[in-house]
């Protein structure tokens, strides 16, 4: 529903604006111009898309995703020692953990649903700090090929779609960093 | 020595190599992983079609540009170019959304220009938080989230001021 709230807001605020601005003509025009280009982009990213969306799978299928997992192990245990007690719950996030670093939002959610099932349990719906850490690893982007956006860039012609790697990882990053250490900080402080 | 132009020719070897040897059937995977990829695309079209039409409008209308203007001040003290501000509102609500502004703002200034470069780096290092919030929570029956968005927010703020930066040192600005 909170879409259907922003779309209604945009679109009136073009046409209230537009109207009052003299610029209605162009609004109608770009309303047009929108929906194709929609369609355009969707169309010249699919090929890089599907073909990366192919390689996670070989990927996926190759063991890769449990060779990654082992690795986050270690990681796991020191940012969330509760939770890692259970060797279950650990297989689920060191799991979720490499299926988002590989790309596949698919295998990741289920698994860290899986992962924040078992650490709710007998929480009596109040957020842990572990289950507030886990979030937050989450809603953090740690995607090391981001391949959504590397299909969009070629599609308008990048001269190297992915030359934009280091500078993802970077920004990823810091990113993950910030949020672990404010859910830290926050952790001390907050007052429920 | 253009590193990134190895990338993808050796990751695309290096993987059905590695899945050869592990006797993984390569070609069936990377079909069926193709056909997973089309299902997604296909998942985000229609969502696009509504919101490239209202990012376009608003475009179009003279209010996007109103908007950056207000906020450029606040967000070039964080680095962040001022054209990206929509993109910044967007992202930890709709993901398809943000998809639709990044990928407006990478037409209009060019994939390869300094703005076209901090928008598709905002897009791949950031995630669409209240989604995400919103998934994990909702699965796990929790009611009370503490502080989970607002140490998610100040990741999203970091990685937005970080993309911005991280541009500017690595990629030299562009064309």
């Amino acid at each position: 529903m909170a879409m259907a709230w922003i779309w209604t807001g945009m679109v009136a605020a073009s046409v209230l604006y537009g109207a009052g601005n003299g610029t209605i003509g162009a609004v109608g025009n770009a309303a047009m111009e929108g929906a194709g280009a929609a369609v355009e982009l969707c169309l010249s990213m699919a090929g890089v898309m599907c073909l990366w969306s192919g390689i996670m799978e070989v990927m996926k299928a190759s063991g890769m995703m449990d060779g990654l997992s082992r690795l986050f192990r270690p990681f796991l245990r020191r940012l969330l020692p509760g939770a890692c007690q259970d060797l279950d719950t650990m297989a689920a996030l060191s799991g979720n953990m490499s299926a988002n670093l590989l790309g596949l939002g698919n295998a990741a959610t289920p698994l860290g649903i899986q992962a924040a099932r078992r650490m709710a349990r007998g929480c009596g719906g109040v957020a842990g700090d572990e289950l507030c850490t886990l979030v937050v690893l989450n809603t953090a982007s740690i995607q090391l090929l981001p391949t959504t956006v590397a299909g969009v860039r070629a599609a308008l012609g990048a001269r190297s779609a992915f030359d934009i790697l280091p500078a993802v990882w970077m920004a990823s990053v810091l990113s993950v960093s910030a949020g672990l250490l404010a859910a830290k900080i926050f952790a001390r402080i907050w007052k429920d | 020595m253009d590193y990134s132009a190895w990338l993808t020719p050796l990751l695309l070897a290096f993987t059905a190599i590695y899945g050869m040897g592990r006797r993984v059937n390569v070609y069936d995977r990377l079909s069926q992983g193709a056909k997973e990829g089309l299902e997604v695309l296909l998942g985000i079209l229609p969502n696009l079609v509504g919101l490239m039409t209202a990012v376009y409008m608003l475009r179009a209308s003279g209010l996007m540009d109103v908007l950056g203007g207000l906020l450029a001040p606040a967000l070039e003290k964080l680095g962040i170019p001022a054209e990206t501000a929509a993109l910044l509102f967007i992202r930890p609500i709709s993901g398809s959304g943000a998809l639709a502004i990044g990928s407006e703002l990478m037409a209009v200034h060019g994939p390869d220009s300094y703005v076209g470069r901090v928008a598709a780096v905002m897009l791949g290092s950031t995630e669409t938080t209240f989604y995400t919030v919103a998934v994990y929570f909702g699965a796990a029956g929790i009611k009370r989230t503490r502080y989970a968005i607002p140490a998610a927010l100040v990741a999203d703020l970091t990685g937005f001021a970080a993309a911005a930066f991280a541009v500017r040192l690595i990629c030299s600005g562009g064309a």
